[in-house]
């Protein structure tokens, strides 16, 4: 299963929640894709799409405005 | 009912359509599916060469309102409509081209983005999409 990353550093609405969508589709079912960034909305907003999408958040965390967030496909 | 935003982009204004991408992109990147229906001075924007064309809906002031806000825009980060465009077409969002603004404002085919318009219809297409929308917007 592969890991893909993506990097939204620097980016604000709606770009991290876009960007999350994308790697989530090219995804295959079972990985992980690990979204980082600083926009403070899209932490709390990639969380939302993760339940409406019906996937599973594996954790996230915060150190100095950088955000990660994990999601299983 | 579908999970589905179907929005009317009827303003022209470089505002609005931000508006309506960021939201249209939103709601595909939340596992929804999205309609834009580009109708009058939204669909000057379909044109070729067309999408930042738009003025600023307020204080546009021959356009030097607008380079301001541009100026703001690129400072805080905002990417262009044209990547807004791109993402929303990539993520499976449907354009639709208002046939009558076409024939209205003489605007052919080849003159608009035609790699992107998913449909070239009339209100009839608007409305089978907006029945089976949970949110719909005119903007």
């Amino acid at each position: 299963m592969a890991e893909i990353k993506v990097d939204c550093t620097g980016e604000i609405c709606p770009v991290p929640l876009v960007e999350t969508r994308k790697a989530l589709r090219k995804a295959k079912k079972g990985d992980i894709v690990e979204v980082t960034g600083t926009h403070p909305s899209s932490k709390k907003e990639i969380p939302m799409a993760v339940k409406a999408l019906g996937l599973k958040l594996i954790d996230m965390s915060e150190k100095g405005g950088v955000w990660k967030i994990r999601i299983r496909r | 009912m579908a999970d589905k935003i179907t929005i009317i982009v009827h303003s022209g204004d470089m505002d609005k359509v931000y508006s309506a991408l960021i939201i249209g992109n939103g709601a595909l990147a939340m596992g929804m599916e999205a309609s834009l229906f580009f109708t009058f001075w939204g669909l000057q924007r379909l044109k070729k060469g067309g999408l930042e064309k738009g003025p600023l809906s307020k204080m546009n002031m021959l356009g030097l309102g607008k380079w301001m806000i541009n100026q703001r825009m690129k400072k805080a980060g905002v990417v262009s409509l044209e990547r807004l465009l791109q993402d929303f077409h990539e993520l499976g969002g449907k354009i639709l081209a208002c046939d009558m603004t076409m024939e209205i404002m003489g605007v052919k085919k080849e003159d608009l983005r035609d790699d992107l318009i998913s449909d070239y219809c009339a209100v009839g297409t608007y409305l089978t999409e907006a029945r089976g929308s949970k949110v719909t917007l005119f903007i």
